[in-house]
């Protein structure tokens, strides 16, 4: 059993099969990708793990608990952080304030009034943001505002702000997905880091080959939204049935 | 001082000097002169600046960090006036539970709307708060529930009035001369007024306004720190990006929902200091366009900013004032340096931008700002000192040897 096991999951749009019946199991510790052609159902599959998408059937559980009918933000509580396909950060705020709310979110749960304190006085949680930016090596753009931030440090802070709540599990959606290459290897590098120093566990779904077979320790691939095979990278990269996927039966 | 850092400290002090000293700063004009119908020195008007003022701030804590526009504000204000007045008929002309209760008011139907409607956002969230305020307004305006419990509530068009009749438990229903006792707090009258001569100008001290604007710097001494706590922060991440709340594991309803209590508690507050200058309560408090005013003054002073909001208030209150008492024969005065034909051409268009057509100054004004200023007054505050900091700047480095390298 893994940190999250997947059983039977299902989920129908009217008549589209989005996803029938998915397994999936990913182990602690290691870096899961799941790929798959356009149309695969692998954002349709993150985000029946997040709490965005009901599947019709089927069971998710995490760390033994299940997710299922909770809310993304009580998933969140429970140890699962999300990195979105595009950038979602504070924009309007500065990068500390982008820094310090998840550390707030860690420390006093998913709702506290909290009125009364001032913000530049809650020094354990100013250290706690500045050490994550500082591992990020973001520490010299802490007053800049979010939103004048490149592409790249967008996500570079993004991925901060999920691993300021120190999560167990770490989901990351196409994280180089219109990234430069520079910016892409970057990225790849990073996430490298972040896996070498932490116990967490990283689901990775990613469309460039390049950034799956640099980090994933297993593989799954998605093609009409069943799993076709999981392995590790160097078999699947050989595979018949993933050629046949990608490429078309004719193919 | 108070938990605030220097900036904040010295915004508060000035705002404080600036509200005490209101009785000169605002008559610069001797009380005879032509320019004397330019002073708002006057309490009604000065109270009305800080009243405003403290609705304004209200909604700045919702709208400004939030981003959740409300279109029904003046029901909570409306809401705390009635429930004042009803403090002043049934328990005693001191205005302290009249205010108490005014808040508590404001706050609890506050909670209520706030909780159905914060189920949507956006356009939603405006027009579902604009319905509960026309629905709240309709109420009051046809006595409603008055009607359906036997007994006037809000006393319907006329607007509930003290009378003589009164009980006022710990009060006097009636004076030893026969009238209604005014409103007070422990005895010192609102309507007291000490009046200065000094020269040919004429200052007023009204005690309900130094009252009032005791109050508003209470309530803006405690918005500034809801800005600055750490649940302010989170308001501000509503507003910048409710995706990334969620999957930080943030709830955003209670966030907002504290957020429109307090800023309809603020509306219950003005609306309680309201009755306490004035002891009546009427239903077109709570009409779409007094809502309307408040988005007005909060987007126009500066959205978002601590200051924007009052000096939005203050702005519209006192050109509201100031154009609408202007009329026809001020014109024709005005403009009777110009030949006949021009003249009579001159006041005919001007004289629909005065008076009852001042909207239509506001309308320009609001528009002006908007499109030139979408920050607001204080960016145009900001604009200026910028103009001047960079002059500064510019003088320093033409006189310095090297330049430093820039940060």
């Amino acid at each position: 059993m893994g940190i999250l096991d997947v059983k039977n999951v299902s989920k129908r749009f009217g008549g589209l099969k989005a996803l029938s019946d998915v397994n999936l199991s990913i182990k602690e510790n290691s870096v899961h990708a799941i790929i798959g052609p356009n149309g695969a159902g692998k954002s349709t599959l993150l985000n029946c793990l997040v709490g965005k998408l009901i599947p019709d059937t089927g069971s998710v559980m995490f760390d033994g608990q299940s997710v299922l009918g909770r809310s993304p933000y009580e998933i969140n509580q429970m140890g699962i952080s999300r990195v979105f396909q595009t950038p979602e950060i504070f924009g309007d705020l500065t990068v500390m304030e982008n820094m310090m709310i998840p550390v707030f979110a860690r420390r006093d749960g998913a709702f506290r009034m909290h009125a009364v304190a001032m913000v530049n006085t809650e020094t354990d949680v100013i250290e706690q943001a500045e050490q994550v930016l500082e591992d990020m090596n973001m520490a010299d753009k802490r007053h800049m505002t979010a939103a004048s931030l490149s592409r790249g440090d967008k996500r570079r802070l993004e991925i901060g702000m999920c691993l300021s709540q120190q999560p167990r599990l770490l989901l990351l959606d196409e994280p180089t997905a219109g990234m430069a290459r520079a910016d892409t290897n970057n990225t790849i590098d990073l996430l490298k880091q972040i896996k070498d120093e932490r116990d967490i566990t990283i689901a990775i779904i990613e469309h460039d080959m390049h950034v799956v077979f640099s980090l994933a320790e297993r593989i799954t691939v998605l093609a009409q939204g069943t799993p076709l095979v999981e392995d590790e990278p160097q078999k699947i990269r050989g595979h018949p049935k993933v050629r046949e996927a990608y490429l078309g039966e004719s193919g | 001082m108070f938990g605030l850092d220097k900036k904040d400290t010295t915004l508060l002090i000035i705002v404080a000097l600036l509200v005490f000293l209101a009785p000169f700063l605002l008559n610069p004009f001797p009380a005879d002169s032509a320019m004397a119908q330019f002073n708002a020195g006057y309490p009604d008007l000065m109270q009305r600046f800080v009243i405003f003022g403290i609705f304004a701030i209200g909604f700045n804590i919702l709208f400004g960090l939030t981003g959740y526009l409300s279109f029904g504000h003046a029901a909570f204000l409306g809401v705390g006036s009635y429930a004042a007045v009803w403090m002043f008929k049934l328990l005693t002309m001191n205005v302290i539970p009249a205010i108490v209760l005014a808040v508590i008011v404001g706050g609890l139907f506050a909670a209520l709307i706030g909780y159905i409607t914060l189920r949507r956002s956006g356009i939603y969230f405006s027009i579902l708060t604009l319905a509960f305020a026309q629905m709240m307004f309709a109420i009051a305006y046809s006595d409603l529930i008055g009607r359906f419990v036997g007994t006037s509530i809000t006393n319907g068009e006329t607007g509930l009035q003290l009378t003589l009749n009164d009980p006022r438990i710990l009060g006097e229903s009636a004076t030893p001369d026969g009238s209604i006792p005014l409103t007070n707090l422990f005895g010192w009258d609102m309507r007291s007024t000490y009046q200065m001569d000094v020269g040919a100008w004429l200052f007023q001290f009204n005690f309900g306004y130094y009252f009032c604007a005791v109050v508003m710097l209470i309530a803006f001494f405690l918005s500034i720190r809801i800005f600055r706590s750490p649940f302010g922060l989170m308001l501000r991440a509503v507003k910048s990006n409710q995706q990334r709340m969620n999957y930080t594991g943030l709830n955003i309803r209670p966030y907002t929902l504290t957020a429109f209590i307090i800023s309809g508690m603020y509306a219950g507050l003005a609306g309680g200091l309201m009755a306490s200058m004035d002891p009546l309560a009427g239903a077109e408090r709570m009409q779409w366009t007094a809502s309307g005013e408040v988005v007005l003054m909060t987007i126009l002073g500066g959205a978002g900013t601590l200051i924007g909001p009052v000096l939005g208030a203050g702005f519209i209150k006192y050109f509201e004032n100031i154009f609408s008492k202007i009329n026809e024969a001020t014109l024709h005065q005005w403009f009777s340096f110009l030949p006949d034909g021009l003249e009579t051409f001159v006041v005919w268009v001007a004289e629909h931008f005065v008076g009852s057509g001042w909207h239509l100054t506001l309308g320009i004004l609001f528009m002006l700002v908007v499109i030139f200023l979408p920050g607001g007054l204080v960016e145009g505050g900001q604009k200026i000192g910028g103009l001047f900091s960079r002059r500064k700047q510019a003088d320093e480095k033409s006189k310095a040897t090297k330049t430093e390298p820039a940060e």
